[in-house]
C-alpha cells in the first residue's frame, strides 16, 4: 500500500475509530459471554418461507428506522448546529396520515400503497418545512423549534386516527415489515441500504455536501461565496422528513398496526446519540453519515446485547446511558487529544530504543 | 541567565503532522526592550508565541522566566498569565457577542460575586486612556475589525505583565490608531516591559523595536540590534535570498487606466450600511477606495457584491440594467470580492485548503454541477503553487495554516472564478513582505489581460503603486477622487483628512 494512500485512508477512519472501536468491543464481549451469540440460522415463519434468524439479523433488522432516521438527522445536525426532537411525534402524524388515507382508499393495495406513502410523506416534508422555516428565516434553536411538534405531534396524530389503534393486514406490509416471500433477509434492512442509496446518489450528484458543510462552519462566510444558508437548513429538514416519513413506514409495517402513541416512540433520544456516537459535531459543520449508521447499529446492539444478558427493562435505559456516555467521551477532542500524545510518545520512545540497540 | 533578560527559550520544537513548525528556536527577551519577531508567511512566529504561551505542547526545548525557579512550566495559556505573560493573538480570540467591558474582564475577575458596574467602570477609564473609540456597555460584535483588535490589547495591557506579547496588532490599523498603540508601548517600556512585536510592516518594526529575531522554515536565521541590521537586508534574511534577487522585486509594473469600455456602473447604489453614492470601473482598470478606518469605504465595496442588504440604485454592468441584492447575483455577473475579515467572512475553518480553494467556483457551476475530485486536486494544486501556499498538503484544514497563508487561500478562491470585476478587500493583510508585491504585480498582470480590480489597503503606498485613480472617504461620504498627478502620498493624505479643496 503506498503511504500516501494509507494516510488517507488513515484521516477517513479517524473520525470513525473510537464508533468501530466500541461495536469491535461488544462483539467481543458478546462472543466471549456466550460464542453461540451472533450464529445465523435458518427458519421457516409462518407464511412458509424460510428465513434467516439469530441476534446478529434481529440486530440490524431492528436498528432500521433508528438508521434512517439518523442520516436524516445527521444532515440537520450539520447545516443548522442543532437537532430536531419532534422527528418520534412527526413520524407518528406520517403514521396517522398514511392509514387514514389507505382506509379512505378502501384497503391496500399496490396503488393505494404507494399514493398513501407518497402524500405521507409530502404532509411529513410540510410538517418538516415548518420546523425549517423557524430554524431558518427566524432563527430559533432546533431545538425550541421542534419542541411544539415534540409536544404536541402525536396529539395530531391521534386527531387524524381516532382513539383506535386500526390493524392493518396486507401481504404487502408484510413484505415491508418482515420478509419478501423467497428472500430470506428481513426488507427493513434493504430499506436502510435504499436510504443510503440514495442519499450516496444526491451527494453524488449534487453539492449538498460542501454547502451543507459549509453552512454548517461558517454562514456568514458560505452567504458570501453565492450560497443561500435559508435554502440548505429547509433542505436538510425536507430529507429528514423523508426518512422520518420512511421509518414510520417501517414501523407501522413490522407490527401491521398503527399506534400513535408508541410509534416511534423516544427515537429521537436515540438518533440524536447515533449522531453523537458516530464522531458528528453536534454543533454542525463537517459530518458522515457512515458514522451515524454505525451509531445507530451500536446503539441497537447495546440494547440487544442487555437484554440478551436479562437485564430487566427498566435497568436497560440506564445501562445504556453509561455505555454511551463512555463511547461519547471516548470520542471526544480532549481525549481524543490525549489519546494521540501518549501514542506520539510511544511512538519516538519506539524509535529512539531502537536506535540505542 | 544575565540579570536583564526576563525570558529564554532555547531549541524549542514543534511539529505538527506533516509539518516541522520550529525546529531548535531560541529567542531571548530583556527587560524594557521592544523585539521585533519576522519571518515569512508560516515561517513559525504564531507558533513560537503559542508555545510560550501554553497552547501548543512543545515536542522539545526549555524555557525560562525571570521571577521563577528553574524551568518554566507554561501548559495553559492560564498557566502563562499567572506568571505575567499576556498576549494578544493574531486572530482576535474575543466573544463578539459580550459586551466590551465582559470582553476585557471575563476570567480575571476575583471572587464569586462579580460587580460588573465596577468593572465597567474600569473598562471604561481604560477605554479613554487608551482612545479607544468603544464604550464598556457596548456588544463587541458592533464594533469595528480594528476597535475590537484595540479592546483585546486593551485586555491584554491592564494586568500587571512582565511579557507583553503582540502577534501582527496593527494589521488592521490605521496610522493613527498604530501611533497611539506605539505611544502605548512605550509607555510599557519604560516601565520594564518586554514586549515581542510580529508585522509584516517593516518601517514599523524600524520605529519602534529594538531588536530583530528573524525566523525562516522553523528555523531560527538570527538575532540582530536594529542599528545592525538595514532594511534591505533583513528582508533578504527572512526570505533566504540575496540581495541582487531582491532588485527585480520592487519594480512592481505599470498602472493601468484600462481602457474606455465600462464594465462595472453603479447610480445611487445603497445598502443598509452605506449612503447613496455613485461608481463606475472601466475594462481592465484597477481603482481604489481609500479613507481612515470607518470611513466607509468596506461598506461602499460590500453594497456592490450584495454583501449587505442593498437599500436602493441602479446598477449597470456592461452596459445592461442588472438586479444584485445578494452576493450570488454579483457572481453570476461576474463579480468577486474579498472580504476584509477571513476569520468571520472569509474562511471556512474546518474545511480543506482545496474545499477552501474551489468553493467560489463550485457555487458559480452550480448545485447540480459538482466538479470532479480530480478537477477540485488540479485548480488547488495550481494556486498552491501559483501564490506559493505553505501547508502540509490538499487535504490540510485550513484553520491550522499561519494567517498569511489563509489570506493566501481565499485569494485563490476568487482568481480561480475569473471574475470580470474583482474586489479586494484588504487582500495583503497578514502577508508577508515578498509576497505583498508579488500579490500587487499579480493585480497589475491581472488588469492587464482585462479584469477590472477594486483595491482596498489600509497602506497608502500600496495603493498609489497599482491603482490609476482612488476615491477618497471620509464619514461614510465621497469627498473625492484622485487620478494622474494628484496621486501622491502627501496629496492622498491631505484628502482623506480633509485640509484642501
Ligand atoms: N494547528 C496547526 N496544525 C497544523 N499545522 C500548523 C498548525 N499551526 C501552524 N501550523 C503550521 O506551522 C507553520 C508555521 O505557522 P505559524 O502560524 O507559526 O506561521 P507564522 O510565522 O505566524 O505565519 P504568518 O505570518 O502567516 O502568520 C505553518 O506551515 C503552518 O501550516
Ligand atoms: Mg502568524
Amino acid at each position: 500500500m503506498s503511504n500516501g494512500f494509507k494516510k488517507k485512508m488513515a484521516s477517513e477512519l479517524s473520525q470513525l475509530l473510537i464508533p468501530l472501536i466500541a461495536l469491535g468491543i461488544l462483539i467481543l464481549f458478546n462472543l466471549i459471554r456466550d460464542p453461540r451469540f451472533f450464529s445465523i440460522g435458518v427458519a421457516v415463519n409462518n407464511d412458509g418461507n424460510s428465513v434467516l434468524t439469530g441476534n446478529l439479523i434481529s440486530i440490524i433488522d431492528s436498528a432500521s428506522e433508528l438508521a434512517i432516521i439518523a442520516m436524516g438527522m445527521t444532515l440537520v445536525t450539520a447545516a443548522c448546529g442543532g437537532q430536531d426532537i419532534s422527528v418520534g411525534a412527526v413520524g407518528a402524524i406520517s403514521g396517522a396520515v398514511f392509514v387514514k388515507l389507505v382506509q379512505a382508499m378502501g384497503g391496500i393495495n399496490a396503488g393505494t400503497f404507494a399514493a398513501a406513502m407518497l402524500l405521507a410523506i409530502l404532509v411529513t416534508v410540510c410538517f418538516k418545512l415548518f420546523n425549517g422555516t423557524l430554524v431558518a428565516v427566524f432563527r430559533i434553536q432546533p431545538m425550541i423549534a421542534t419542541l411544539i411538534l415534540y409536544s404536541c405531534g402525536r396529539s395530531i396524530a391521534y386527531w387524524i386516527n381516532g382513539d383506535a389503534t386500526p390493524q392493518l393486514t396486507s401481504p404487502i406490509l408484510t413484505a415491508i415489515g418482515m420478509t419478501i416471500p423467497g428472500v430470506p433477509v428481513p426488507t427493513p434492512i434493504f430499506c436502510v441500504l435504499l436510504v443510503s442509496l440514495l442519499l450516496a446518489l444526491i451527494f453524488r450528484f449534487t453539492n449538498i455536501s460542501l454547502y451543507t458543510q459549509s453552512v454548517g462552519i461558517n454562514q456568514g462566510a458560505a452567504r458570501l461565496n453565492g450560497i443561500n444558508p435559508i435554502l440548505i437548513k429547509l433542505l436538510s429538514f425536507v430529507l429528514l422528513g423523508v426518512c422520518v416519513s420512511v421509518a414510520s413506514l417501517i414501523g407501522i409495517s413490522r407490527l401491521g398496526q398503527l399506534n400513535h402513541k408508541t410509534l416511534l416512540v423516544d427515537i429521537e433520544m436515540d438518533a440524536i446519540l447515533a449522531v453523537a456516537i458516530g464522531g458528528n459535531n453536534l454543533g454542525g459543520g463537517k459530518f458522515k453519515i457512515s458514522g451515524s449508521i454505525l451509531g445507530a447499529y451500536i446503539i441497537q446492539m447495546l440494547t440487544t446485547t442487555l437484554y440478551a444478558m436479562k437485564v430487566s427493562p427498566v435497568n436497560v435505559k440506564a445501562y445504556k446511558a453509561i455505555v454511551i456516555i463512555i463511547i461519547v467521551i471516548a470520542g471526544s477532542p480532549v481525549v481524543k487529544e490525549k489519546l494521540r500524545a501518549i501514542w506520539k510518545r510511544l511512538k519516538t520512545g519506539r524509535v529512539a530504543r531502537k536506535e540505542v540497540a | 541567565m544575565q540579570n536583564d533578560v526576563v525570558l529564554t527559550m532555547r531549541g524549542i520544537v514543534k511539529t505538527f503532522p506533516g509539518t516541522r513548525a520550529l525546529d531548535g528556536v531560541d529567542f531571548t527577551l530583556r527587560k524594557g526592550e521592544v523585539h521585533a519577531l519576522m519571518g515569512e508567511n508560516g515561517a513559525g512566529k504564531s507558533t513560537l508565541i503559542k508555545v510560550l504561551t501554553g497552547v501548543y505542547e512543545k515536542d522539545a526545548g526549555s524555557i525560562w522566566v525571570e521571577g521563577s525557579e528553574g524551568e518554566a512550566h507554561i501548559h495553559s495559556p492560564q498557566d502563562a498569565q499567572n506568571i505575567g505573560i499576556s498576549t494578544v493573538y493574531q486572530e482576535i480570540t474575543l466573544c463578539p457577542n459580550l459586551t466590551v467591558a465582559e470582553n476585557m474582564f471575563i476570567g480575571r475577575t476575583k471572587g464569586s460575586r462579580v460587580n460588573w458596574r465596577e468593572y465597567e467602570k474600569r473598562a471604561d477609564e481604560l477605554l479613554s486612556n487608551l482612545g479607544i473609540p468603544a464604550r464598556a456597555r457596548q456588544e463587541l460584535s458592533h464594533c469595528s475589525l480594528a476597535v475590537q483588535q484595540m479592546v483585546a490589547i486593551a485586555r491584554a495591557v491592564d494586568m500587571n505583565c512582565k511579557v507583553l506579547i503582540l502577534d501582527e496588532p496593527t494589521s488592521s490599523l490605521d496610522d493613527k490608531e498604530v501611533e497611539m498603540l506605539f505611544k502605548l508601548m512605550r509607555d510599557l517600556k519604560s516601565r520594564g516591559v518586554g514586549i515581542v512585536f510580529v508585522t509584516h510592516f517593516l518601517e514599523q518594526v524600524y520605529e519602534i523595536s529594538d531588536r530583530i529575531t528573524v525566523l525562516r522554515n522553523g528555523q531560527l536565521v538570527g538575532e540582530y540590534p536594529v542599528s545592525e541590521l538595514p532594511q534591505v537586508e533583513l528582508v533578504a534574511r527572512m526570505m533566504g535570498k540575496d540581495l541582487d534577487d531582491l532588485a527585480d522585486l520592487e519594480a512592481v509594473g505599470e498602472k493601468s487606466a484600462g481602457s474606455q469600455e465600462i464594465v462595472y456602473e453603479a447610480q445611487g447604489l445603497s445598502s443598509v450600511d452605506c449612503r447613496p453614492y455613485d461608481f463606475s470601473i472601466r475594462r481592465g482598470e484597477v481603482n481604489g477606495f481609500t479613507g481612515l478606518l470607518g470611513s466607509g469605504r468596506s461598506e461602499s465595496v460590500r453594497a456592490i457584491f450584495g454583501a449587505d442588504r442593498v437599500t436602493g440604485g441602479k446598477v449597470k454592468v456592461r452596459g445592461k440594467y442588472v438586479k444584485i441584492t445578494n452576493p450570488h447575483d454579483a457572481m453570476k455577473n461576474g463579480i468577486g470580492y474579498l472580504p476584509e475579515d477571513r476569520k468571520r467572512d472569509g474562511i471556512i475553518a474546518d474545511l480543506s485548503v482545496r474545499e477552501n480553494i474551489i468553493l467560489a467556483l463550485q457555487v458559480m457551476k452550480g448545485f447540480f454541477h459538482p466538479m470532479s475530485k480530480a478537477q477540485m486536486k488540479e485548480f488547488a494544486d495550481e494556486y498552491i503553487k501559483a501564490l506559493q501556499i505553505k501547508t502540509a498538503s490538499q487535504d490540510t484544514p485550513i484553520k491550522s495554516l499561519s494567517g498569511g497563508n489563509q489570506q493566501k487561500v481565499i485569494l485563490a478562491r476568487w482568481l480561480l472564478t475569473h471574475p470580470d470585476y474583482l474586489i479586494l478587500d484588504e487582500p495583503t493583510r497578514g502577508i508577508d513582505v515578498g509576497t505583498k508585491l508579488e500579490i500587487q504585480k499579480l493585480v497589475l498582470k491581472l488588469a492587464e489581460e482585462n479584469m477590472s480590480v477594486t483595491f482596498i489597503s489600509s497602506e497608502i503606498e500600496e495603493m498609489l503603486r497599482t491603482c490609476s485613480r482612488l476615491i477618497v472617504m471620509r464619514d461614510r461620504k465621497i469627498v473625492g477622487e484622485l487620478t494622474g498627478d494628484q496621486l501622491t502620498q502627501g496629496y492622498v493624505m491631505k484628502t482623506i483628512a480633509g485640509g484642501e479643496q
